[in-house]
């Protein structure tokens, strides 16, 4: 009864997700006296989940599943689960996981956790912490199917190498055509996604208008970080909606959170509460987001920010 | 076409968190309850299908008695028919049983949950419903739209959006972007008075099976007071997260 992870690629090439799904995946088989089981999916690079703890890897190497396709892609994962006879199922929380997770419950017959935070408090019962209520609350959730899946809260448990003699094994699966076809994909292949950022940098009312949002890219571009938006930002049309971060828009479990110009309204505040790190800059010093904040500057984002890039500029170079 | 919208009963966005019994209910005292968010983004865009294309638009929520005001204001808003399982909603999998029990009497061709319910944040509900069925799913979607027996549907994926094309029975979960939050619509008097009259048909549970059970809840722990930086100090900000948070 080992326990196997989706170990998740993109254009052929593992995500950072990928080693932190193993790394939590090893800890849970490490509890229960088993070892970890990857599935990986045209990816060219899977060798390399043994450096995080994986003794054995299946490797699909198949056309039908050269894009993402959630019925697919849950099909092959569920049969290397049956092939591997595994009692947990351990996936990442990005969007294709998400999509996929319910599917592969259903044709497993298991349950499902999602935004799960930490290792198992128990393995038999099974029983993992999860969040709940938008991060206001943790829920303990015990999954009582023989089969169980979790989904892994992103930077939740982070990556840690623990290298491990691991095979590697060509798996092949049969997939049915579905009838969900991808038309076109629109993705900016030059940034790094929310999901996938260890920081990122926010925007609010306060920096007036969407022309000025140069100055949270500058400041994105020197952390290598992800850029994001408030409610009324996206609402008013200034920013995309898939910047908007907050209880009905993006979770954000970043490492560092940076809020400019932001106020901080509870539902915000609920949607970026698993990020470590909160940094705020705002003119109002009674301003909610500094009760939330771990670092603050009162003080105007429009002379802050500029004397900030050019300060990281100079750290960055200096380190 | 027959459109079933999967609505969830929960906590205002504003709602304080609290829990009673030794930590394992929440607790309902004072707080008010509205349509989940991402569900009616979904039951929005239904109206539409249901003005423009002459959809027929039903509602279904699994929950107690006590979630009947938040089903009547989606029959205010011009749902048809409101469909309500009588139980508790034990887990996502009761819940999403029990709505494709339904589902599959009723010959729906599209049926709209939201993404997630900001209460428990499961997100599986939609994705369930669509495995039980074995209908087509479409998950995070942002865009809907359908001619004939085709729906083209945009999708949320990490970092951009993704156009998809599905043939119909289609299951979907949906959120902000389906309409704007503009489009979002307050119901009226005559809304309201014609919803009194609109059935809303109690059934009880086809099943009672689960997959979890809840073993209590916490909070967070209280977080520590702010650090200020003064606003010409910009290098101990930086000091400070290198050294101390060790974030860059």
């Amino acid at each position: 009864m080992s326990v196997l992870i989706y170990a998740e690629s993109e254009d052929g090439k593992l995500k950072k997700g990928a080693f932190e799904v193993a790394s939590y995946a090893k800890g849970v088989a490490d509890a229960m006296g088993s070892s970890v089981t990857a599935v990986a999916i045209n990816a060219t690079n899977a060798n390399e989940l043994g450096t995080y703890g994986v003794s054995k890897i299946l490797n699909i190497s198949n056309d039908a599943l050269a894009t993402f396709q959630a019925k697919g892609y849950a099909a092959a994962i569920a049969a290397a689960a049956k092939k591997e006879n595994v009692e947990v199922v351990i996936l990442s929380s990005s969007a294709d996981s998400k999509y996929l997770a319910p599917l592969l419950g259903v044709n497993l017959e298991a349950s499902v956790a999602s935004n799960v935070v930490a290792l198992p408090s128990s393995t038999s019962p099974f029983v993992v912490k999860r969040t709940a209520f938008t991060n206001k609350a943790f829920q303990e959730t015990q999954l009582n199917t023989a089969t169980k899946i979790v989904c892994v809260s992103s930077n939740a448990y982070g990556a840690h190498e623990n290298t491990t003699e691991a095979s590697l094994e060509d798996f092949t699966v049969e997939i049915a055509a579905g009838n969900v076809t991808v038309v076109s994909v629109d993705k900016a292949t030059d940034k790094v996604s929310i999901a996938d950022a260890d920081t990122v940098v926010s925007g609010g009312r306060g920096l007036k208008g969407p022309e000025n949002w140069n100055l949270i890219e500058d400041l994105a571009e020197v952390l290598g970080a992800a850029t994001a938006c408030s409610k009324p930002v996206s609402d008013m049309g200034w920013r995309p909606h898939g910047e908007h971060v907050g209880q009905t828009g993006k979770p954000v479990a970043s490492n560092l959170y940076i809020a400019i110009g932001i106020s901080g309204a509870i539902q915000h505040l609920a949607g970026i509460n698993s990020s470590k790190v909160k940094v705020v800059i705002n003119t109002d010093p009674e301003a909610p987001f500094f009760k939330a904040a771990d670092y603050g500057i009162v003080g105007d984002a429009f002379e802050v920010v500029p004397k900030l890039i050019e300060k990281l500029k100079a750290f960055k170079a200096a380190s | 076409m027959k459109i079933l919208v999967c609505i969830s009963n929960v906590p205002d966005t504003t709602s304080k968190i609290n829990f009673t019994d030794g930590d394992s209910t929440f607790d309902k005292n004072g707080v008010s309850y509205i349509i989940n968010p991402n569900d009616e983004f979904g039951l929005t865009r239904a109206m539409w299908f249901k003005e423009k294309q002459g959809a027929s638009v039903d509602i279904i929520t699994v929950g107690e008695a006590d979630v009947e005001p938040t089903m009547r204001k989606c029959l205010a808003i011009g749902a048809d028919n409101a469909i309500r399982v009588n139980a508790k909603p034990e887990d996502s999998f009761f819940v999403a049983k029990q709505i494709a029990a339904t589902a599959k009497d009723g010959g729906y061709d599209l049926i709209i949950a939201g993404r997630e319910s900001i209460d428990y944040n499961g997100g599986v509900v939609p994705g369930m419903i669509a495995g039980l069925l074995d209908a087509n799913f479409i998950n995070t979607c942002i865009n809907l739209e359908i001619e004939g027996t085709t729906a083209t549907v945009i999708r949320e994926i990490d970092g951009g959006k993704e156009t998809l094309s599905a043939t119909l029975p289609l299951v979907i979960g949906g959120q902000k972007g389906l309409v704007e939050e503009s489009d979002l619509r307050i119901p009226n008097m005559r809304g309201i008075m014609m919803a009194r009259k609109k059935p809303l048909t109690v059934i009880e549970p086809s099943s009672n099976e689960t997959q979890t059970s809840p073993n209590g809840f916490s909070k967070p722990s209280p977080k520590g007071s702010v650090t200020l930086v003064d606003a010409d100090n910009i290098d101990q900000l930086i000091d400070l997260l290198h050294k101390e948070a060790k974030v860059i």
